[in-house]
């Protein structure tokens, strides 16, 4: 089903992990557009560490590759983010939803799509082995009464 | 990402300062690490209060040092901890595991 747009940037970059602070601060300024408090922005920037983590950590395990964010404003003061990798995909979405469950290694928790679906109203994963993974989440930012 | 430490009576304080993702949380493990296995210390006090963020990764670096710590038989507690970064350990209910001050 296709929503209309009031603005969106689209950021493309390779998966090396001195881009996570891009990827979570370029989001960030882009949001600020709808006067998040910082606790909204705090939550939106970890949604995007963590989706944009597991593109680089299990997308793209043994190579560089390409990620794409998306990130769009929608009617009603909704922030949509889109992080889309062409990795190996992943076997059993349903599975690597669940808490604690991580094929990363100690470096990392298991947490990541917990916390996505946490911080985020919705969370949604599209995935398939051999072709990558899209992951699209939703937050709408609550309308602050000016002074 | 930075972090300092100071020892006393086999205390250990260790101080983070600015953004900890899984870019700096490999380094910072390690660092961690090596800082225990020198001062061997009876217990560690993570301060979390210089931090700008933090995401799940931090998750990983509290769980591995509460394991080096329990090794060395002494304890954990991670302190001063920021509001972004307690919403992500509240959120994996680390607090069952480690003390969260």
């Amino acid at each position: 089903m296709k929503t209309k747009s009031d603005n969106y940037i689209s950021l493309e970059f390779l998966s090396r992990s001195a881009n996570e602070g891009f990827a979570r601060g370029a989001v960030a300024c882009f949001a600020a557009q709808l006067d998040p408090t910082l606790e909204e922005l705090g939550d939106i920037k970890t949604a995007v560490s963590e989706a944009v983590t597991n593109a680089i950590v299990h997308a793209y395990p043994d190579e560089l590759g390409k990620v794409v964010i998306k990130a769009r404003i929608l009617e009603g003061n909704v922030l949509e983010l889109t992080v889309r990798d062409w990795g190996r995909g992943i076997a059993d979405v349903d599975k690597a939803r669940q808490p604690l469950y991580t094929t990363g290694g100690e470096e990392r928790s298991g947490m990541g799509f917990t916390i996505m679906e946490s911080f985020m109203d919705s969370l949604t994963v599209r995935s398939q082995e051999g072709r990558g993974t899209r992951v699209t989440m939703r937050r709408r930012i609550q309308p602050r009464r000016r002074q | 990402m930075e972090m300092k430490y100071k020892t006393e009576n086999r205390q250990l304080t260790i101080t983070l300062s600015g953004e900890l993702d899984h870019h700096a949380a490999k380094g910072l493990m390690e660092s961690i690490d090596r800082c225990m296995e020198q001062n061997l210390p009876t217990k560690t006090l993570l301060d979390l209060g210089g931090l700008t963020f933090m995401d799940s990764s931090g998750i990983a670096v509290v769980l591995r040092a509460k394991r080096r710590m329990e090794a060395l038989a002494g304890t954990l507690v991670v302190v001063n901890i920021p509001r972004q970064a307690s919403r992500v350990l509240e959120t994996a209910g680390l607090g069952r595991y480690v003390d969260l001050i």
